[in-house]
């Protein structure tokens, strides 16, 4: 172990990074807030219109963003230390609800993601694995020299191929991709040789063939339809057909709010859920996605300066982590929507309809406030 | 966690994160570029074929039919109209398992192995989602009762009603009439889709094909915004559709019926002609078959059926059928002689019941001819070579005249042309010349050649219509009328193409037509004298009428051997012809009568003649009768 020494910054007048703001009294990062803010805001706005004229859903969605507020403002709170000293145990205790899903999961339209502790809501064990890899991961190369060594980085893919190999059969492709992809960057940015991971793409596309015979028929057909749509244009194809015709006829400023022809009439499918940036693109149009792919980057960047000024590895490593997962699933997303990859079900982040991500993404700006806020010594 | 204690060096790995951080950040803001750029070529580069696609999904232009005009007989008679048929369609959307709704329609109300693989067929060709797609066509009353008690076990079934073709005389008026199809996958590539969209039929066959343009009417839509799943959410616009045209035929279906009634189960036609007007009056051919059956499809069973039936229903006999003419033809080759002066009304030759061309052995018959060397007509002049049916008479004749000058009198009547103005299916026959046997045989052409066509035997080929337009031409006395089905609603789109036979003039008229009168009205004279049709329908007749019977050979006849119908089998025996015409002083009516294998040309098909005369004229006088009150 390590031998930290952690003392929580006070009115001592000692040179650092940078200096104490109001922020750092309650622990939050008031650019996050900001951004987080006109992004859950325009989210809502969308989401507002794309189920127009039922209110339900955006009444609800309001509830799970100020619920997804409260875990994110209390987790900042908690000192980075207590994160990195339970992140090996909240992944075991992950490893171990994912394989009591597995036996007693509830079925949800065929699929066996869902936990229900009775007399309790149900939870997606999967969502809390998203946070636990990656602070698992940073939690084990904080210990460990960096670059990380072969052996490292052969323990560390263990740790990162169980919990995907769990998800996977769920089936749940997009959250293990997610997963996987989250404790892929812990090693990226832990720096990773890059004869390794030039060596891991040049094996993952020749491997590619084989893994299409271990695709599902429906995730082969996927693949197929996004390569031309025209092959079963009422049924695989449709979706992809139907939202790109979304996204193209808005044009440059869109069709206006609840004006979208696509979206109101139902020929854009999951137009709340993982399409709904269709339904922004047709109804506000091309600067209408700028304006929210702006805003993404925005809070990316203060996400990645963050990382940059944290002080330990755990903390770099988890906010890098946090960061670029969250990109990747803005680009998973808008390119499965506008027809650059295969469907898979990975939602806009904060603007998509849905609780369980929702929350997960909000803790995760939790911890990086508490990472930022929560400055350590070392000696 | 046994690990040695390692000596972290934090500047190192702080520098390390700073670099791999930067490029991960730039790697972000490449992959966020390329977003913008598939965001700007789908909404900007792109935005005009999306927009039409998505106008494509939203907006329906629903075709609203036209109703096909209706075909009326010459009395107001309905021939053809429309009635609704109930249509059984599934919403594949709806229905949440195909094969399940299928056979429980079948438990239902059956459903053949067939009409499932044609449904199949049909939900594959499909435009959109949520769109309908018929099942059964033409539901039966119980069957429609059944589907509605059953309703609520069958999600995503409809049933539809749309208006079909449908022929109220059945049988009777197929040949005449012809009749509407559905539209199949060869059609569907010619045909104009905006103008069929609203319908699945087509004019196939006859009148119905002929008039297609005008029967059709014009297509009318409606254009609404629909959601996904095709419920229409508003109207933007529609345009009414413009019905079809209504036409009269010249065709009496009164007369119709009773030519069918007089052929009875006979293979055989009968064509009548009004000849003023050149209207076809009646258009039978028999055996016939239901129109209505190909209307909304046919099973393959009864369809093979027709198809492979030898008595052929499917066959247009009057149109299509091409026989011999027989002596039909004697009363033509007399006005080619008396016109061209081969010989004159008063020649008289005498007939020893055969005819040998000179340095030739080879006997040609007359049919009254015997093995035994007796028969023949003796003393025959024109009339009584007409009246008797001579066959000496007209060999001698023809050969007088030579094939081409045959053929060119025989042209003039329409023969070896589709004469008729809206009867596309009409054949020409063959009138054969020199050159047609040059080209078609390789063959000279001999001086016995001609000989049979004296007596309308050997290559010459003539269908039923073009008989009766010739009888009509003789009643008009070479006054062009073509014959035509369309008597009021439309133009006819061609006029009169034949110039009239001026080069006959009247006492050669006369001449013939005294002879044809005397082939039915002559009687009461000895043995050998009276006129041919005369024992069978001269007797108690009231009104005048011309007629000439003849009868085709269907095998031949050797060299040194009689023709015994006893011997010979019923599809072997000679076809019977009668064409006639009446009344002679104002004719209202021609027709040629044709009974396949029937025999005798005026013992079977001129009863025929006169049964269709008789009620004609009857009907005529009455309603004249009327009209003087």
């Amino acid at each position: 172990m390590t031998q930290d020494f952690v003392r929580r910054l006070s009115d001592t007048g000692d040179s650092f990074e940078r200096s104490l703001g109001i922020g750092d009294k309650v622990h939050l990062d008031f650019t996050i807030i900001i951004l987080l803010s006109i992004i859950s805001a325009y989210g809502l706005l969308v989401l507002y219109s794309a189920v127009y004229p039922n209110q339900s859903a955006v009444i609800s969605q309001m509830m799970k963003i100020g619920f997804a507020v409260l875990v994110m403002v209390i987790l900042a709170q908690i000192s980075p230390i207590f994160y990195q000293r339970i992140a090996p145990w909240l992944f075991i205790a992950a490893i171990f609800l994912l394989v009591a899903t597995y036996l007693f999961g509830t079925e949800v339209n065929g699929s066996r993601r869902w936990l229900r502790i009775p007399g309790f809501v149900g939870f997606q064990p999967s969502e809390v694995m998203k946070l636990a890899l990656p602070m698992a991961l940073a939690s084990y190369f904080h210990d460990r020299h960096l670059p990380p060594r072969k052996r490292h980085i052969f323990w560390a893919l263990i740790i990162i191929i169980i919990p995907t190999a769990l998800v996977v059969p769920q089936p749940d492709l997009g959250t293990a991709l997610i997963i996987c992809v989250s404790g892929i960057l812990v090693l990226l940015l832990a720096g990773i040789a890059w004869k390794f991971v030039f060596g891991a793409l040049g094996f993952a596309v020749l491997s590619a063939p084989a893994v299409w015979f271990l695709l599902r028929d429906y995730q082969q057909r996927r693949i197929l339809s996004l390569i031309d749509p025209e092959r079963d244009p009422l049924g695989d194809g449709w979706n992809i057909i139907q939202s790109k015709t979304a996204i193209g006829s808005g044009g440059l400023s869109g069709k206006g709010l609840f004006e979208g022809t696509q979206s109101h009439l139902d020929f854009l499918p999951e137009s709340q859920t993982d399409f709904i940036i269709a339904v922004l693109a047709e109804e506000m149009g091309f600067l209408g996605v700028v304006f929210l792919l702006v805003m993404y980057l925005l809070l990316m960047g203060r996400g990645i300066m963050i990382a940059i000024q944290a002080q330990d590895t755990f903390g770099r490593l988890l906010t890098g982590s946090i960061t670029f997962t969250f990109f990747v699933y803005v680009f998973v997303n808008i390119a499965m929507v506008s027809g650059l990859l295969p469907v898979v079900g990975i939602p806009l982040p904060l603007v998509s309809y849905g609780g369980t991500s929702i929350l997960t993404i909000f803790a995760g700006f939790g911890i990086m406030m508490s990472i930022h806020t929560h400055k350590r010594i070392m000696l | 966690m046994g690990e040695p204690l390692v000596l972290k060096d934090h500047s190192g790995e702080s520098k390390i994160f700073f670099e791999r951080a930067v490029i991960g950040f730039l790697v972000l803001i490449a992959l966020t570029l390329f977003l913008f750029g598939r965001l700007f070529y789908l909404q900007i580069i792109q935005h005009d074929i999306y927009t039409t696609l998505s106008d494509k999904n939203r907006i329906q232009v629903k075709a609203i039919p036209p109703v096909r005009g209706l075909i009326y007989d010459r009395h107001g008679e309905l021939i053809a109209h429309n009635i609704p048929s109930l249509n059984l369609t599934v919403i594949k959307e709806i229905s949440r398992d195909i094969e399940v709704t299928l056979s429980k329609i079948d438990e239902l109300i059956g459903l053949s192995a067939e009409d499932q693989q044609a449904f199949k067929r049909r939900l594959a060709r499909r435009q959109r989602p949520y769109e309908p797609v018929p099942v059964i066509f033409r539901l039966s009353a119980a069957d429609h009762a059944r589907i509605v008690v059953n309703k609520n076990s069958l999600p995503g079934v409809q049933v539809e009603a749309r208006l079909v073709r449908h022929y109220p005389q059945g049988a009777l008026m197929a040949h005449a009439v012809g009749s509407v199809r559905r539209i199949n996958e060869t059609d569907a590539k010619r045909l104009d889709p905006v103008a069929y969209s609203g319908t699945n039929h087509i004019g196939k066959i006859g009148v119905e094909k002929h008039y297609e343009n005008i029967l059709l009417g014009t297509v009318g839509y409606r254009r609404v915004e629909t959601n996904a799943r095709g419920v229409v959410m508003k109207e933007l616009d529609s345009v009414n559709p413009k019905f079809g045209r209504d036409i009269t035929l010249h065709v009496d279906a009164g007369l119709q019926r009773v030519a069918s009634a007089a052929l009875a189960e006979r293979r055989g036609t009968v064509v009548a002609i009004e000849p003023s007007t050149g209207g076809v009056l009646a258009l039978v051919s028999k055996p016939s078959y239901d129109p209505n059956l190909f209307v909304t499809g046919i099973d393959h069973e009864t369809y093979a059926g027709l198809l492979e039936s030898v008595d052929v229903p499917l066959f247009n006999r009057a149109l299509q059928g091409q026989y011999e003419p027989g002596s039909t033809i004697k009363p033509l080759l007399g006005i080619a002689g008396l016109v061209t002066g081969t010989i004159s009304a008063d020649d008289v030759i005498s007939d020893p019941g055969w005819f040998r061309l000179p340095n030739e052995d080879r006997l040609y018959r007359d049919w009254n001819w015997r093995l035994d060397d007796t028969g023949g007509h003796g003393e025959v002049s024109l009339q009584k070579a007409i009246y008797r049916s001579c066959n000496v008479y007209f060999y001698s004749l023809a050969v007088k005249l030579g094939i081409n000058r045959i053929h060119q009198h025989l042209e003039q009547f329409g023969f070896g042309q589709n004469t008729a103005l809206d009867l596309p299916e009409a054949r020409s026959g063959l009138l054969p010349s020199v050159a047609w046997k040059k080209e078609y045989r390789g063959l000279a052409w001999f001086p016995g050649d001609t000989v049979n066509i004296g007596i309308g035997q050997g290559d010459m080929l003539v269908t039923p219509l073009q008989m009766a337009t010739a009888v009509t031409l003789i009643a008009n006395r070479g006054k062009w009328r073509s014959p035509r089905m369309l008597k009021s609603g439309h133009e006819l789109d061609e006029d009169e193409r034949f110039n009239d036979i001026n080069i006959v003039p009247d006492y050669i008229w006369d001449e013939i037509i005294v002879a044809m009168e005397k082939v039915v009205h002559r009687g009461n004279q000895e043995l050998g004298e009276n006129g041919t049709a005369w024992a069978y329908i001269g007797k108690d007749i009231s009104y005048r009428m011309a007629g000439k019977s003849g009868t085709a050979q269907v095998v031949s006849i050797k060299q040194g051997e009689e023709y015994n119908e006893n011997e010979l089998s019923e599809r072997q025996r000679k076809h019977a012809w009668f064409i006639a015409f009446a009344p002679i002083e104002k004719p209202q009516i021609a027709l040629a009568v044709l009974v396949e294998n029937g025999g005798g040309g005026s013992e079977i098909a001129a009863p025929v003649a006169r049964e269709v005369i008789d009620y004609y004229l009857n009907k005529q006088n009455s309603t004249t009768e009327l009209s003087k009150l």
